[in-house]
């Protein structure tokens, strides 16, 4: 199991509000080597050592130790599979819109849907803006073994797209680095091929769904499953650029009408 | 034996719908000509007579029901699920054709005091009835006043997901002779102003004994066991008793307790979450500081309950126990503390705390498994968490830790097996 250096980790230092928690700052100095799953638990039982009374650091990252369980504490997500999807430096935009979708059922995971169902907007858009702001290096992760040819469709997909499909290039969306246009597309790069190839697949399901018109979900549901093996396994195989910062809003036409870009596009 | 109750239902049935036919059929006709009335047509678009029913909106938590997530508030679309069968809620706004546009006020006291509908038939009980009965006339007419100043959405109804015998509305008349007594709330003179104010708030606009007593077979609540807790069928969570004396749920809890809780989601005692979250989030963290304090003191003077009955499976716990007390101080003193006392506005304490020690355990087991935050109000903007364990401890593991936290400390209630978790852990969230 991948282990985590958590004494790089300097937002551990409490803030010391004047708040009426009368939290006191609490600094980890240990060097921790934890097992991935427990990143909070066990740091906490180790670092904020208690007597009497516990003192709880005034942090958000404190506040949502439901979300960084399984998402990570600054959102890396699990490593390899992308089960639990990575969050961090995703743009705020989409993270918040995605939270919303959990919220109203338009996605589905029941875990996911209960940890939200509480938050009011305010509070979800403060914890996406958490996540896009954490800087966690990319890491490589296995593809399944494919014929070139698979990967020069999943390539064409990306930079061309498919006339015949009515499939429009990724690229023109998700901008010409792939990382994404704020504020709500996000990047298509440095995902594990199992995560990338289970969205489109629940957007074909209604697992998954976004204000109408929902253009991802036109898109999946215009990609024969061999498509989604290809287009997926070529852009968790593509190298992730240096700068993986989403292109500006306003960057891009959308080729497709998309509910959550205001429904601009050029239709089709 | 189930089976034979059902072989008189038929019989009495028939004889109900007769009766209630005759009966409705009478009420209609001295209601029709009070709709014309122009000092109450004058008085439903009195903004102050709007912004009061919007208050009493709130109260009866009306939004939740009738508002799918994430859609237009009173438009309906929700659907309660029963054991029964699915109820999809209606649409209340003032859209002529899908919600209550057309509407005299009678129809809609019809529907609040009596359970019924338009066209006179029968509601099911999903719709609080049986607790909005107690609503006076003059509140009523204030609620109705808001409804129709809202904005008008087009949005019918969803079909009802019940099949036979249940999609028959007159198969409710045997129900409602059985568990449902229209009648507004009876002021009772031996007692103060602001008790009879709780009183009216928690049996009428509040309902809470809907969720707070146990149901029988025909999804009845018994009428002497008030408040005194029960399971919410299809939602499989428990609400606890709420009475504050000898063996009561709430035993030991303050009126600030109280008060603190139903204002801000949490409270020295613990915090607010699953269904009740959504209650103090959509309705009573909105209540005057008054009216709080009025159900505070009315749950006050509920009465003691009955010792519970010692545990006679003889289940030995004591190997649970151990083994939950490793893992609790592993995985949970952190937060809750090794004493259970949790951290003020933090984390909830686990000694006393309701939901630790409610006689089933799903409480406490569905807590683990999803972890979460409670009720997000104006007095707990941003509440700290709790991680789910579903995917960390095994079953038996989280029937060992629960076990320990209800046997630890001053708690003394019932183990909670492997078999129960296993149960509990695929629930559906809704
Ligand atoms: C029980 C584990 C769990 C918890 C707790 C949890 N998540 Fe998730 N989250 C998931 C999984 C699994 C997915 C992917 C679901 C899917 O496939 O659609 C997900 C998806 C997401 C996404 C969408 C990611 C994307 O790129 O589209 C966001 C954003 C997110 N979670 C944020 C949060 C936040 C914020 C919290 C706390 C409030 C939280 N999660 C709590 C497991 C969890
Ligand atoms: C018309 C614009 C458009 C095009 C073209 C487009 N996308 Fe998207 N994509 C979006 C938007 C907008 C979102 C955010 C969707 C939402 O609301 O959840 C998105 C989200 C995604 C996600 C979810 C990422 C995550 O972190 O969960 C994946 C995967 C994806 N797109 C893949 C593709 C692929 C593969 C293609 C090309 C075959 C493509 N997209 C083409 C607009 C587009
Ligand atoms: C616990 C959920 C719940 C709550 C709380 C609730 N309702 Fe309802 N309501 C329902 C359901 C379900 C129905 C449909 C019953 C049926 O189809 O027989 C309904 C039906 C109605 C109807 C009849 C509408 C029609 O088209 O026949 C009215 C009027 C109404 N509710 C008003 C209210 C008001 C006013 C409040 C707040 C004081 C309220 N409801 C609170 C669930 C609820
Ligand atoms: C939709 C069902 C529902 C309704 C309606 C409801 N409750 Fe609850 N209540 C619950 C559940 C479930 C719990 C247990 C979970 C918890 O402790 O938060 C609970 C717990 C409580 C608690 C104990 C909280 C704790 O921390 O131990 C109090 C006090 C309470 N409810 C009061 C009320 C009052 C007063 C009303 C009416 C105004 C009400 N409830 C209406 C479902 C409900
Ligand atoms: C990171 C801190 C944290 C850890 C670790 C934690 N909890 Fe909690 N717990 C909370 C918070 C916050 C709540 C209130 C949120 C809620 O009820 O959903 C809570 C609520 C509960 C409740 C419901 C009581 C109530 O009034 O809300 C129970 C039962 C519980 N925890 C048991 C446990 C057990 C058992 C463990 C260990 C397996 C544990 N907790 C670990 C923070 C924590």
């Amino acid at each position: 199991m991948p282990q985590h250096n958590l004494m790089h980790r300097g937002s551990l230092v409490a803030r010391a509000y004047t708040s009426p928690m009368k939290t006191t700052a609490v600094l980890v100095r240990l060097r921790l080597v934890l097992p991935w799953m427990l990143p909070l638990v066990v740091l906490f039982a180790s670092g904020a050592v208690h007597a009497d009374q516990l003192s709880v650091p005034d942090t958000l990252q404190q506040r949502i130790a439901a979300c960084t369980t399984c998402h990570g504490l600054h959102g890396e997500g699990s490593p390899g599979s992308g089960f639990f999807p990575r969050l961090a430096g995703k743009p705020a935009g989409y993270l918040t819109l995605q939270l919303q979708n959990f919220q109203r059922g338009l996605r589905k995971y029941a875990p996911m849907q209960y940890t939200v169902r509480q938050l009011s907007p305010a509070y979800m858009r403060e914890i996406a803006e958490y996540f896009a702001a954490q800087q966690v290096p990319y890491e490589r992760t296995s593809v399944p073994e494919l014929a070139p040819s698979v990967l020069q469709r999943g390539e064409q997909l990306v930079t061309t797209g498919d006339p015949a499909l009515k499939v429009p290039p990724c690229q023109a969306c998700h901008g010409k680095a792939l990382t994404g246009t704020e504020p709500v597309v996000p990047g298509l790069v440095g995902l594990p091929y199992d995560y990338i190839s289970s969205q489109l697949g629940s957007w074909r399901t209604g697992t998954r769904a976004s204000a109408a018109p929902d253009c991802m979900a036109e898109i999946a549901n215009r990609l024969a499953p061999a498509d989604i093996t290809a287009v997926s396994a070529w852009l968790a195989s593509h190298d992730v650029p240096s700068n993986t910062h989403a292109q500006p809003a306003g960057s891009i036409t959308p080729p497709l009408s998309c509910g959550v870009l205001d429904g601009r596009g050029n239709g089709a | 034996m189930k089976n034979f109750r059902v072989l008189w239902i038929p019989a009495v049935l028939i004889v109900m719908a007769l009766a209630l036919w005759w009966w409705l059929s009478h009420e209609t006709r001295t209601t029709s000509a009070s709709t014309q009335d122009p000092a109450l047509a004058a008085l439903l678009k009195d903004p102050a007579e709007i912004a009061k029913g919007h208050y009493l909106a709130t109260a009866g938590d009306c939004v939740s029901c009738h508002t799918v997530q994430g859609g237009q508030p009173y438009a309906g679309g929700r659907i309660l699920p029963t054991p029964f069968g699915n109820i999809p809620a209606p649409n209340i706004t003032p859209d002529p054709d899908t919600g209550l546009g057309d509407w005299s006020f009678e129809d809609f006291w019809r529907a609040l005091h009596i359970g019924v509908g338009r066209h006179g038939e029968l509601l099911y009980p999903a719709f609080s009835y049986t607790a909005f009965t107690k609503v006076t006339r003059e509140d009523a007419l204030a609620i109705f006043a808001y409804l129709q100043s809202l904005p008008s959405v087009h949005q019918p109804s969803k079909p009802l997901g019940l099949s036979f015998p249940y999609n028959v509305r007159t198969g409710l008349t045997a129900w409602r002779a059985l568990y449902f007594k229209p009648g507004v709330y009876a002021h009772d003179p031996a007692q103060s102003a602001s008790w009879n104010r709780g009183a009216y708030l928690v049996q009428g606009l509040g309902h809470c004994n809907e969720c707070h007593a146990t149901r029988g077979t025909w999804g009845g609540t018994d009428s002497k066991a008030q408040l005194s807790g029960g399971q919410i069928p299809a939602l499989d969570w428990y609400a606890p008793d709420l009475s504050t004396a000898a063996n009561g749920g709430l035993q030991g809890w303050s009126k600030q307790d109280i008060v603190d809780l139903l204002k801000n989601g949490q409270s020295s005692k613990g915090s607010a979450f699953g269904p009740m979250a959504e209650v103090v989030a959509s309705s009573t963290q909105y209540l005057h500081d008054d009216d709080l304090q009025a159900i505070a003191e009315y749950l006050q003077s509920l009465p003691p309950r009955p010792k519970p009955l010692p545990d006679s499976s003889g289940f030995n716990s004591a190997s649970l126990v151990a083994s939950g007390q490793e893992i609790y101080a592993q995985r949970c003193a952190n937060c809750h503390g090794k004493d259970g006392r949790g951290v003020p506005d933090v984390y909830p304490p686990l000694d006393g705390n309701s939901s630790v020690m409610e006689p089933s355990g799903i409480n406490a087991t569905r807590a683990v498994l999803l972890g979460g935050f409670p009720a997000v109000t104006q007095g707990n903007l941003r509440p700290y968490s709790m991680p789910p364990f579903a995917q960390q401890l095994s079953d038996a593991e989280v029937a060992a830790v629960i076990t320990y936290i209800r046997q630890a400390w001053s708690n003394h209630a019932g183990a909670v097996q492997e078999r129960d978790v296993i149960k509990y852990r695929h629930t559906p969230i809704d």
